[in-house]
């Protein structure tokens, strides 16, 4: 006879789901999973992650109970939480290494739709890659110095670059000219570009700037004007985020974050809390915003009116967000991490110390449930998304870690150093899945393509790499 | 021929002529007619020579012109890109490639330490005990044989004192003594004649580094303070190691290339 408990099912936000049910102790995964489904009544089956004291169930509940040395006594609460229904598959082999920049890769970027692949380079000029053959499709030239940031417009039409001189130019993906006027008016170069999201704004008319004159500025493309001009950093501004709610969001070497209402620009809060330079800036909306309409189920499908698209993006924005509130992750140069709660107060969530050195890029997980740090101490760190737990740390670059990207499951993570490589990770087991060497020279940007297909990264060594599983 | 100044004399004392400026301005209005008309009447070597003259005043006056035009016109001013891209995270992180210059820097050091360099002559052809040393008899009757003299090009440092001629085994005769050498820097393209400071190394063995000969392949320290080199993190670069190239002892001078 098996030995028997009584739990308490409940979902993240402590709501309580089905009756005390008697199971027995010996009970898998996968048992617990069909239970779950059987009790919400799902139609297709959800794969689910269980909890028991913050502590994720491996093998079965009674090993995780004896680790933990839980009480057979009290009914034992088990928390749930869906899992991405889908599948990435890590990133092993180079399918192809594409010359043609002239100097170093800066930044690479997929287009929400995971269609589209772009980067900035050292030689002034903006590619535009052709995915399915793997080819150069365009090169727009029209910067006067280094391309430092590329970003698509949310519904993948249209694409920002900033550049060293201050200037910022908006082209259209599908001719590669360029529209309107180039945006001038920052003094020094642009740090980071962010676009209104697309569930606000269907036509993805404004955009956010920061640059290291210490302003940000919100663009209107389609006039070509600036809109909005939010002062207040005393330093270089690092970093700037669209946040869902209405706010932006900026990061400054002057040590504080900002946030700005996104309508009239007005100063809402101030955070403070860090001793150094503020590196990056995370939301765990991030993903959300950037994909926009599309998802797992939408990629394949090539045209959305905008109706249609805007009912998807609000949609998931709102499920996927919940009831929760759009959570803040900042990286520093004092080597610790805040999360902070900027859409309701000013005041810090939980703080985050471990790494050795300065951190250089944040990373909310698609679910929101897991943060990942890079920093230049050579190593990445897992930490939770809701409290700020450390959870593990994944070792094994021999350089400093300058970029990170989640695959769009949340179950995989690539990231790429000064090693000269990019390792893919992967976040259950907190192990090393693949090594992707190859490049001859620093990695500076890598991306993940929001459909999981392909990873990109490019560096120093001015070739672009496209990796496929 | 005038014998003395008398026309400067004369413009002291009274002043020019009165018609003199209009004379000039006729000469000067009529001096094209007058070589147009030149131009055409001579003939045979004088014509050739007038020629040739008159064509190189002529390419020399429109370079002028030209130059002239060149600085009236503004140029626009092409700035190219800088190299060395970084991104934007790298951009206030001026100390990124200390590391690397640091490796490199290591790397050169235990280089040194083996002793190897990537020099420019590799091999060189040994030299003999007997090629590199006269024997000199001593004695009343010339009948030791333990003294040797140096028949190569040496180095002595300033600070070197003879030992009293008794006992002196070597002799480093003065007249092929060196104490500066003429250095090229390879991707300077240039050369500078410069102090030696020492001699690092001679291929043909210990006992000749320590007598200071220069052969062909030797390496040798010189003092580059002058050239204004600077290290990595700042500081002047006082000596340097360069290989002497020629045969000294043939030619006279030591020429040398640097080793960077």
């Amino acid at each position: 006879m098996t030995e028997t408990i009584i739990c308490q099912f409940q979902t993240i936000d402590n709501e309580k789901t089905g009756p005390e049910l008697e199971i027995p102790k010996n009970i898998t995964i996968s048992q617990l999973q069909i239970l779950i489904n059987e009790l919400l009544k799902n139609e297709e089956e959800i794969p689910y992650s269980f909890y028991v004291n913050d502590t994720e169930i491996t093998d079965t509940l009674l090993k995780t109970m004896e680790e933990q040395k839980t009480s057979t006594e009290q009914v034992l609460t088990i928390i749930y939480q869906p899992q991405a229904i889908f599948r990435v598959r890590a990133v092993s082999r180079c399918t192809s290494s594409l010359a043609g920049h002239t100097e170093a890769i800066l930044n690479v970027n997929f287009s929400p739709n995971g269609k589209q692949l772009a980067s900035g380079s050292g030689d002034s000029t903006v590619r535009l890659w052709d995915l399915n053959t793997e080819t150069p499709k365009k090169t727009l030239e029209g910067h006067s110095n280094w391309v430092l940031y590329v970003s698509f417009s949310p519904d993948g039409k249209k694409l920002a670059s900033g550049g060293m001189s201050g200037d910022i130019i908006i082209w259209s993906v599908e001719t590669g000219e360029k529209i309107g006027k180039t945006l001038t008016g920052h003094s020094k170069w642009i740090t980071c570009l962010s676009w209104e999201p697309f569930h606000c704004d269907p036509t993805c008319r404004r955009l956010v700037s920061s640059s290291k004159d210490g302003t940000s500025r919100v663009w209107d493309t389609v006039n070509s004007t600036c809109d909005l001009l939010l002062s207040g950093h005393t330093k270089s501004v690092t970093c700037v985020k669209w946040g869902g709610e209405g706010f932006i969001y900026t990061s400054s070497q002057d040590c504080t974050i900002k946030v700005w209402s996104a309508k009239d620009g007005r100063l809402v809060r101030s955070l403070e809390g860090h001793g150094h330079w503020v590196n990056t800036m995370a939301l765990n909306t991030d993903y959300i915003i950037r994909t926009g309409p599309f998802d797992h189920k939408t990629f394949q499908v090539d045209s959305l009116s905008e109706e249609e698209s805007k009912k998807l993006a609000i949609e998931k924005y709102q499920s996927t967000k919940g009831n929760r509130t759009e959570k803040l992750v900042t990286g520093s140069d004092d080597f610790t991490l805040i999360l902070w709660d900027p859409t309701v107060n000013n005041k810090q969530v939980a703080r985050m110390t471990g790494h050795r050195q300065l951190i250089n890029q944040v990373c909310f997980s698609p679910d929101m449930r897991i943060i990942a740090s890079a920093s230049f101490d050579k190593s990445i760190k897992l930490w939770d998304g809701n409290k700020g737990d450390f959870i593990g740390t994944l070792f094994g670059h021999v350089g400093a870690v300058y970029q990170i990207s989640f695959s769009s499951d949340s179950r995989l993570l690539v990231s790429g150093s000064k090693d000269s490589t990019a390792k893919v990770w992967d976040i259950k087991s907190k192990k090393l899945l693949n090594d992707l060497p190859g490049h001859s020279d620093e990695v500076y940007s890598v991306d993940w393509s929001p459909d999981g297909q392909r990873v990109a990264t490019g560096g120093k060594d001015r070739i672009l790499k496209i990796w496929r599983f | 021929m005038p014998q003395n100044e008398f026309i400067e004399l004369r413009r002291k004392r009274y002043g020019y002529r009165f018609d003199y400026f209009e004379r000039m301005r006729k000469k000067k209005a009529r001096e094209g007619h007058r070589r147009a008309s030149f131009a055409k009447k001579v003939h045979g070597l004088r014509a050739k020579l007038y020629h040739k003259k008159r064509y190189t005043e002529k390419v020399e006056m429109q370079k002028k012109i030209k130059m002239h035009e060149e600085r009236k016109n503004k140029q626009k001013v092409l700035d190219s890109v800088p190299e060395g891209a970084v991104p934007a995270y790298l951009l206030d992180r001026e100390n990124v490639s200390h590391a690397k210059i640091l490796s490199q820097t290591i790397k050169q050091k235990r280089k040194e330490k083996a002793g190897k360099w990537n020099v420019p002559i590799p091999k060189v052809k040994p030299i003999s005990d007997d090629e590199m040393f006269r024997v000199i008899r001593t004695g009343k009757r010339k009948k030791k044989q333990w003294k040797r003299m140096v028949t190569k090009a040496t180095f002595v440092g300033d600070g070197f004192t003879r030992k009293p001629p008794k006992y002196e085994r070597f002799i480093r005769p003065m007249a092929l003594r060196f104490k500066k050498a003429h250095v090229v820097h390879p991707e300077l393209k240039t050369t500078f004649y410069l102090d030696i400071l020492r001699v690092k190394k001679n291929p043909s063995g210990p006992l000749y580094t320590s007598l200071g000969v220069v052969t062909k392949g030797t390496i040798i320290e010189v003092n580059v303070s002058d050239l204004g080199l600077v290290t990595p993190s700042g500081k002047v670069i006082w000596g340097k190691y360069a290989q002497v190239t020629n045969n000294p002892e043939n030619d006279g001078v030591i020429n040398a290339v640097l080793l960077v």
